[in-house]
């Protein structure tokens, strides 16, 4: 699992002056903007349809560590140990289903989000970028949670995405890695996608 | 406070709760003084520091500890403060050190807590400071008990066996491997996280409280357990679906809710996606059964440890401390647990399900945690604080000592609520490690009293 979660080596490449680029990253954007519109509005059957079903989809929990100790010592690592979730597609259509019986008191009634996705940055295409298939990409994202009265809470942080390009369902995230900037979660829940 | 005023508060007999306990700054700040620094608090577990130096942030009510192990392999637990100017020594959340040096004026403290290094000591304080008298502050009792690490800055309390008094039987079931082997756990990952509740709602949540079952009928709808996958529904294993369900109160204020499987049972096996992790689940209740004989009739589920560690003895399997901030924000720790010794695939199914049942993600837990935060914000308004909150479910219903020590409903039942307000009312009096320990309540040798109440 590591090669796939592992962007260290990719943050730092700068691909936007190679031909195709521009292209691309608007297609990304689209598709990043389409995500947010389909959760804030509660289409969660086809925002399902964005996932692979071979889907990773993590939030690891962070500490505080010495400035000159590696990730695994500040990120909890994919495939081993507790995160604040590892999901497999399964369960992430359980967690749809959840919310749509009604009676997931945490999201009942459903709270009022808005997704703000930013910086979008392809970090990796193959076999190229004219020709993508499969990318690797970098964003921040905003989530803003207000529930009932005045529970508000606001997500901030960034995602490490792996998508796939198949002719019959656009692109997918097969893997992704939602960072938060927080190591003690400042947050009763985390129900909503991230 | 006077003590009078407590009494008002807690009403046992009547089973009758004022919504301050929950609510009130004042009672937060009573709590601080006179319980958190006395009891036995859980701190952590030795396998976040296997090795000399290794070093764990955790807290102690609202201060900051630091649990490390020296070089000499003994564990101490100090108060994360400097005694020269008070400064966080150790803002790392776990590592390695040889030392801890302060970052404001660099005094380093030893991993025994002793004070070694002090900035130009010769010119500055030759002949008046002495460094043995500004050490690092250590907890008052430590005691490292199957691995879990408890302490207390009480000098005299009583020792932590005494103070689990008979919740020691429950507790050890959550600790204890598998097959019933003593011990051998080890903690696979730390959720921490802020939610604005009192952190008596959440302890209470696990005393026993099975009547909130409603809660999670979302989850019980869509089926998250180990055989969903195969379509079965509900939220868990089936393995205590054909045992007597028992809930017990502890004179210490502990409170439990486990279950005793008939002689003759067999495993029931309810890992229908995985079958080889049924397999193993099958052999430990065997070997279990082997090794223990009648005592592997009972079988854990959930507690509260008084006042604020609780525990879950199957799956999701670990311990919880629940950290108060202020009278209504709570920082919790969920240590999750696993055997040591468990195959690497079982390791895996269980952290997978731990994950989706537990902490703020957890499908399970999101809704305990909506609850906890909406009943202490509706309990705050002038008019709501002149209602009592209602602990009057089978009352009188528990006997004594039968079949386990303490006393013990064969309902569901909120006298475990009932017994933890008590002893929780005790320490806020101040009382002495006798009434603390609630050896002359009366309920523990006459029963509980039944005694009809109105609305108040
Ligand atoms: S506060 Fe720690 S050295 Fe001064
Ligand atoms: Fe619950």
């Amino acid at each position: 699992m590591s090669a796939v979660s592992d962007f260290s080596d990719l943050i730092g490449r700068n691909l936007a002056a190679q031909p195709g680029y521009a292209a691309l990253q608007s297609q990304l954007e689209a598709f990043y903007f389409l995500e947010a519109d389909l959760l804030d509005n509660r289409r969660y059957r086809a925002w399902l349809d964005l996932l692979a079903d071979d889907l990773t989809y993590y939030m690891p929990m962070r500490a505080n560590v010495p400035l000159a100790h590696d990730r695994s010592d500040e990120f909890t690592t994919v495939g081993e140990g507790i995160h604040w979730f590892e999901n497999d597609k399964w369960t992430v259509v359980k967690r749809v289903e959840q919310i749509e019986t009604g009676i997931h008191y945490a999201e009942e009634p459903l709270s009022r989000i808005t997704h703000m996705i930013s910086n979008v940055r392809i970090v990796d295409a193959k076999p190229d970028l004219e020709t993508a298939q499969q990318i690797a990409v970098t964003n921040r994202f905003l989530l803003y949670q207000n529930r009932i009265v005045d529970d508000t809470t606001t997500f901030v942080g960034r995602r490490h995405d792996r998508l796939r390009h198949n002719a019959g369902t656009g692109w997918q995230v097969h893997f992704r890695e939602v960072i938060i900037e927080q190591g003690i979660l400042q947050a009763k829940n985390i129900t909503n996608f991230l | 406070m006077e003590h009078s005023d407590l009494k008002t508060l807690v009403d046992a007999d009547h089973g009758m709760i004022s919504r301050e306990i929950f609510t009130s700054p004042a009672i937060y700040k009573r709590e601080l003084e006179s319980l958190f620094t006395r009891t036995w608090l859980f701190v952590g577990h030795e396998s976040l520091i296997p090795n000399p130096g290794d070093f764990y942030l955790s807290r102690m009510g609202e201060e900051s500890v630091i649990l490390c192990r020296d070089r000499t392999g003994e564990v101490h637990v100090f108060l994360n403060s400097c005694t020269h100017r008070g400064m966080k020594v150790c803002r790392y959340d776990k590592g390695n050190a040889k030392v801890f040096t302060c970052p404001y004026h660099a005094w380093s403290f030893a991993l025994d807590g002793s004070l070694q290094g002090v900035p130009h000591f010769d010119d500055l304080y030759d002949g008046v400071l002495d460094r043995d008298d500004w050490s690092l502050l250590e907890v008052d009792r430590m005691a490292v008990y199957k691995g879990t690490i408890w302490a207390s800055w009480d000098k005299d309390a009583p020792n932590f066996e005494t103070y689990l008094g008979d919740a020691k039987l429950h507790l050890d079931m959550t600790l204890d491997c598998r097959d019933g082997r003593s011990g051998g756990s080890e903690v696979i990952g730390v959720h921490r996280w802020k939610f604005p509740a009192n952190w008596k709602f959440a302890a209470e949540n696990f005393l026993g409280d099975s009547y909130h079952n409603h809660s999670h009928g979302s989850v019980d709808a869509i089926g998250i357990g180990p055989s969903a996958r195969s379509g079965v529904k509900g939220r868990r294993d089936d393995e205590m679906k054909a045992a007597q369900h028992i809930w017990i109160s502890f004179p210490e204020g502990h409170g439990v809710h486990s279950a005793m499987e008939h002689p003759d049972a067999e495993f029931i096996d309810s890992y229908l996606d995985q079958p080889e992790i049924g397999a193993y689940f099958r052999h430990c209740y065997e070997e279990r059964r082997r090794r223990l004989g009648d005592e592997a009739q009972l079988i854990p589920f959930t507690g509260t440890i008084f006042p604020n560690t609780s525990y879950h003895g199957r799956q999701p399997r670990g311990l919880c401390a629940w950290h108060p901030h202020s009278s209504g924000e709570t920082e919790g720790w969920r240590f999750f647990l696993v055997d040591t010794d468990a195959p690497t695939a079982v390791k895996d199914f269980l952290r997978h399900y731990y994950m989706r049942y537990s902490g703020p993600a957890g499908m399970t837990e999101q809704d305990d945690m909506e609850n906890w935060l909406y009943a202490s914000a509706a309990s705050k308004g002038t008019i709501a604080k002149r209602l009592k909150l209602n602990y009057q479910q089978s009352m009188g219903a528990a006997k004594l000592n039968d079949p386990l020590p303490g006393l013990v409903a064969t309902q569901m039942s909120e006298h475990m609520a009932r017994g933890y307000y008590t002893r929780w009312r005790d320490y806020l009096e101040g009382r002495d490690w006798d009434q603390l320990l609630g050896v002359d309540d009366p309920r523990f040798s006459d029963g509980e009293p039944v005694t009809k109440a109105g609305r108040a």
